[in-house]
């Protein structure tokens, strides 16, 4: 029997910049992770993975991360995903000060 | 300190102006990340976390007050306003745009430095003892030798693809504080019979195979010195394990083919391209010692400093820590620490680098170091001017007084920056010296070297602290590992792993029972952590950490 698929989002660093970006169900790229697409098919996730790779002019090196359904919103599986939704812990840098400035 | 010229001044423009090209011809397409990356790496730009990062090097870590005022400038105009000084002696700015970068680099080279080689498989950054040229225990300053290195090694055509990266660390005294033996390459400075000569040790590493370095030359006469780097280099690049990443860096090729038969190798490489460096190497040398000439140190009267220390118990205190000997009696080396408790180890911001640039100016000769343990030196401070210094640097939250002890650990960025790290150190290294600024006892605990890396590979150094922390992912948590008995100086050890790792939650405690627990176990106040292991063996200090297991073994 196969094992059960683990959802997936596709993820990248933006090239300019080089923060942490999500890919969304639109196809484009968001900072924030609660934007991205949950993705809970492998030959689905596949595809998307390519449909990135095409985007080297916009991001560096997409890849796939596991996901988990949360109430509203993908939520990060390991800890380290989980970081690069917020930026580091010694200093209000990153994410959780540039998401709060936009909204 | 050593000058640039005009050759080195084009050759970095030159650098400068193809990088910006290459930044460029990524973003508009010309170039593909995979064909971009190792072009970047070249310069020393690095994709992390949350963004990218740019390394720049500090050669041998000596900096000059022009050179740390641009570094304030270039952390405040392109980054978020601080810089992190690293255990290679270099400073990295975790947050610049690609675009900007290469104006980051010409700003650089604006004061005759740049980011070339501070990654990739090449040879790295040349690290020195962080005293040199100060120290009393000195034979001679390693930062000549240092010099001549960095500049035959810079852009070197046959080592531009080595096996693997490539460090080599100089030290010219007695007591290493350049971690030699840890170092592909370690050279130490030694007399014989009147003669200055090269103890070259070999294969020294941490990583995921720690090794001590291996003695290749008890004495090499000082005019054989590049050739025979050259020969251990080339020796290597040809022989050296390109299969598996694991087992290419020198420590390995040393471990698989014996130290003796590496002699035999490099020897007969050396006796080959020896004729062909024609003395000009020694006289290079010898050209670039005159940059490095003992400054003109002042004669006055050190009672400022007397009547201060009999007087203010802070500056006491201070000078008791961030103090070491210099090699005029009148004079003290300066250790600025820049681990306040609960900041982040190595950081500065540009208003403090500005405050330091000012004090090498006025007080100190304009001469700065970056040490490997990630703080400042003011190599030569006339002993009449340190109740000054002292009190700019207590304006500028400079003036903490823990130089050697508990929390004047090194840790690496870890999962809060690094792309590699398997868990995060800085938060582990914020409570430690967090809780022992808390619990008064840090002065009374003594010399303690508390290490942390948060991957294997170590950059942290944690295999040599005597209380090494490693950060793992265990099953998709934090875990954190325990090392003791580590030693990065003359007497360099790796240190044994004591047992089951520990939680984030769990660790900083485990810390305490092991450091407050070794005050009953040393013999007198004057036995460190370290002498106190090396007597009693890993027992008594396993039985701290895991109380537990003692418990059930009753």
């Amino acid at each position: 029997m196969p094992r059960p698929f683990t959802p997936k989002v596709v993820t990248a660093n933006r090239l300019l910049e080089g923060d942490a970006v999500w890919r969304t169900r639109d196809g484009d790229w968001s900072p924030d992770m609660a934007q991205a697409e949950l993705i809970e098919d492998a030959r689905t996730a596949e595809l998307r993975l390519l449909e990135a790779a095409a985007e080297a002019h916009l991001v560096v090196g997409a890849y796939l991360a596991d996901a988990a359904r949360g109430e509203t919103r993908p939520e990060p599986v390991h800890f380290r995903e989980a970081f690069r939704t917020r930026g580091p812990s010694n200093y209000a840098h990153g994410k959780q000060t540039d998401m709060q400035e936009k909204t | 300190m050593y000058r640039f010229n005009d050759f080195d001044e084009a050759f970095l423009r030159d650098r400068v102006s193809r990088f910006r090209a290459q930044v460029e011809r990524r973003i508009d397409g010309s170039l593909t990340e995979d064909e971009f990356k190792p072009l970047r790496l070249m310069n020393g730009l690095y994709l992390q976390l949350h963004a990218y990062m740019l390394r720049v090097a500090i050669p041998y870590g000596t900096l000059n007050s022009a050179q740390m005022r641009q570094l304030a400038h270039i952390a405040e105009r392109w980054d978020k306003g601080y810089g992190h000084f690293t255990t290679r002696q270099n400073i990295q700015f975790n947050w610049p745009r690609l675009r900007d970068v290469p104006d980051m680099l010409d700003a650089l080279a604006d004061v005759g430095m740049h980011a070339i080689q501070t990654s990739g498989n090449t040879i790295r950054n040349v690290t020195a003892d962080h005293f040199a040229g100060a120290a009393a225990d000195e034979i001679a300053d390693p930062r000549p030798v240092a010099e001549l290195l960095r500049q035959w090694s810079t852009d070197h055509p046959q080592f531009q693809f080595l096996p693997r990266k490539f460090k080599i660390a100089v030290s010219g005294s007695r007591h290493d504080r350049a971690v030699t033996r840890a170092h592909d390459i370690g050279l130490e400075i030694v007399e014989k019979d009147g003669e200055i000569g090269y103890r070259v040790i070999v294969g020294g590493g941490l990583g995921r195979t720690p090794m001590i370095g291996k003695v290749l030359r008890d004495f090499l006469p000082q005019d054989d010195l590049l050739p025979y780097t050259e020969a251990v280099v080339s020796v290597w690049n040809l022989l050296g394990r390109r299969d598996n990443k694991y087992k290419s860096r020198i420590k390995i090729t040393v471990h698989e083919h014996g130290i003796a038969e590496i002699a035999r190798l490099v020897e007969e490489e050396f006796q080959q391209i020896r004729p062909g460096f024609a003395g000009l190497d020694r006289d290079f040398l010898s050209h670039i010692e005159h940059f490095f000439a003992a400054p003109a140190l002042s004669e006055k009267s050190t009672a400022p400093n007397d009547a201060a220390y009999e007087t203010d118990p802070v500056f006491r205190a201070w000078a008791d820590t961030n103090l070491a000997a210099h090699r005029h009696p009148d004079h003290a080396i300066v250790t600025v620490s820049l681990k306040k408790h609960g900041g982040t180890p190595g950081d500065a911001t540009a208003g403090q680098m500005r405050v330091l640039a000012d004090l090498a100016e006025r007080y100190g000769h304009d001469e700065l170091r970056i040490s490997h343990e990630q703080n400042v030196i003011l190599p030569h401070v006339h002993k009449a001017d340190l109740p000054a210094v002292h009190a700019a640097l207590k304006a500028a939250d400079l003036a903490t007084a823990n130089v050697g002890l508990v929390s004047d650990i090194i840790a690496c960025p870890g999962m809060d920056y690094c792309s590699l790290a398997t868990a995060r150190s800085i938060p582990i290294a914020q409570q430690i010296a967090t809780r022992f600024e808390n619990l008064k006892v840090e002065h009374d605990v003594g010399l303690l070297k508390i290490k942390i890396s948060g991957c294997i590979n170590a950059c942290g150094h944690h295999h040599v602290g005597h209380i090494g922390i490693l950060g793992l992912d265990r099953a998709g948590v934090e875990n954190y590992q325990v090392t003791l008995g580590g030693d990065h100086t003359e007497t360099a050890t790796i240190g044994e792993r004591a047992g089951p790792g520990f939680s984030a939650d769990e660790i900083i405690p485990a810390i305490e029972r092991l450091v407050l627990g070794y005050l009953d176990l040393r013999e007198s106040r004057d036995e460190t952590f370290l002498q106190a292991y090396r007597r009693l063996g890993p027992a008594p200090f396993k039985a701290l950490l895991y109380p537990e297991a003692k418990a059930d073994a009753a």
